[in-house]
């Protein structure tokens, strides 16, 4: 992906970008949903900020439906859900099938993690666009591992008797509930990371939004100035 | 779903008011993470998600499976307390008269005399120790005995090919389910739990408990029990939950 001479260049396929966007909405709508269901129930000693959350009002979900709002929330989960599956399959497919996956996700060597995570940590790993280093090809990996637990998860909670095997594979009902909230906390997690290196890289939003974007060859160090 | 909710916490009129105050508050968030109270509230996206939920029924009727069994546990798995959930205090749950309960029949049904429950306990009796999983997140671990409703179903000539079996109860709450899930070996007519004779808050003179549905679904202190092809709401599925809400 990199441009011979004097261009780094990033290039993202139309397919990648709906993809990119719809699951992106997706998750938020998963997320925001998923907050108010687990407001409801909560399996740790906290809740989450209602205006966060999705599922509308309360206080008039309490006046009609004498109810707090999970109703909604559900509503909205289980309709997110399949702009999900549908968009998370769509990545996959082509990411596989493209040579996406193969061409830019890959090699991934414990070493040459080390190497980027330590250079990271010191603010001097380089960012090349159209080149993902190894910390960026281990999160990208990891969050779409974290989705598919998520679906999985998602899944046994939703059929623990149809499903019953998939709930034994995760630990039974109660411990799937737990699996669900990690993997969640883990994508909260690589959202935050992936925005602020996004802000500090805006280029890779125009890529990701029109399909290329290009930069000149002499690479930028993050966050300059930090030794 | 929400034992200690009461019912109305506040004269309408305040409700109003304060959901106003509450909006604009909300509205920025809303902008911001594009979660949008105030979309989740319009009667068009409203509209959208019950599509998608009546979908998600049809999805859910396909996944089903007469035959499939839902897991059940050893003795050592019942939990000590039964949770009780209702939108109403456990002491205002209706108590039913042994000698004057009586269950009204309707609908697509061959003979629609009403039993008493002496009657319904001289039927067959089986007994299941399954997970109770609410809607809201909880489970837990029971055991109930009772009669197949299956069983019933044929001793009262019911129409087995209609689509759906509804039942209305004693507090006012109704609903109904679809006829494979009736049908189910596991959907029993429950009489008693672990403890014995079920409670009034449990449901006495019976319960409908079936393994394969969320908890709401498994109605208690059954009044009526009808066969209909004209698909029924229910109580919390008019306030927004999913109809066929199976595990």
């Amino acid at each position: 992906m990199t441009a011979a001479g004097s261009l780094h260049e990033q290039r993202h396929s139309l397919l990648v970008r709906v993809a990119h966007w719809v699951m992106a909405l997706a998750i938020l709508i998963m997320i925001g949903s998923g907050w108010r269901i687990y407001n409801n129930w909560p399996i740790l000693p906290f809740s989450f900020p209602v205006w966060l959350t999705i599922g509308g009002d309360p206080d008039l979900s309490y006046a009609q439906h004498n109810e707090s709002g999970t109703a909604n929330a559900i509503a909205w989960h289980f309709a997110g859900m399949w702009l999900l599956f549908a968009s998370f399959a769509l990545y996959l497919l082509n990411g596989l099938l493209s040579g996406h996956f193969r061409r830019d996700f890959l090699p991934l060597t414990p070493r040459a993690f080390v190497r980027d995570f330590t250079a990271a940590l010191r603010f001097r790993l380089e960012h090349r666009l159209g080149e993902y280093n190894a910390v960026q090809r281990a999160f990208y990996w990891g969050v779409l591992f974290a989705i598919g637990m998520m679906v999985a998860s998602g899944l046994a909670i939703w059929k623990p008797v149809q499903l019953w095997w998939l709930a034994a594979l995760l630990g039974g009902f109660d411990f799937a509930r737990v699996v669900h909230f990690f993997f969640m906390a883990a994508i909260v997690g690589f959202l935050v990371v992936h925005l602020a290196l996004v802000a500090l890289v805006p280029r890779t939003l125009r890529a990701m939004l029109l399909g290329r974007a290009s930069e000149p060859a002499h690479p930028a160090v993050l966050a300059e100035g930090v030794d | 779903m929400g034992a200690a909710k009461p019912t109305f916490r506040r004269p309408l009129v305040d409700e109003v008011q304060r959901r106003h105050l509450l909006r604009g508050g909300l509205s920025l968030g809303a902008l911001t993470m594009l979660t949008g109270c105030d979309v989740s509230d319009e009667d068009g996206v409203q509209r959208a998600l019950h599509a998608v939920s009546r979908w998600n029924d049809r999805v859910q009727a396909a996944l089903f499976s007469g035959t499939r069994l839902a897991p059940t546990y050893p003795e050592s798995a019942i939990a000590t307390v039964y949770r009780y959930n209702a939108y109403y205090a456990a002491e205002d749950a209706p108590e039913i008269g042994e000698s004057t309960y009586r269950l009204e029949l309707a609908g697509m049904i061959g003979d629609k005399r009403p039993w008493s429950i002496a009657q319904l306990h001289a039927l067959p009796q089986v007994s299941q120790i399954t997970r109770h999983v609410c809607v809201e997140g909880w489970s837990y671990v029971g055991k109930w005995t009772g009669t197949p409703l299956s069983v019933f179903l044929d001793r009262i000539g019911a129409d087995r090919t209609a689509k759906y079996v509804g039942y209305e109860c004693f507090d006012g709450y109704y609903g109904a389910i679809d006829m494979p899930t009736a049908l189910h070996p596991q959907t029993i007519m429950a009489f008693s739990d672990r403890d014995g004779r079920l409670a009034p808050r449990y449901g006495y003179p019976f319960k409908i408990r079936m393994p394969t549905k969320l908890g709401f679904k498994n109605p208690k202190f059954v009044k009526v029990l009808y066969v209909t092809n004209r698909r029924p709401g229910g109580f919390w599925e008019d306030r927004g939950y999913n109809w066929f809400s199976g595990i």
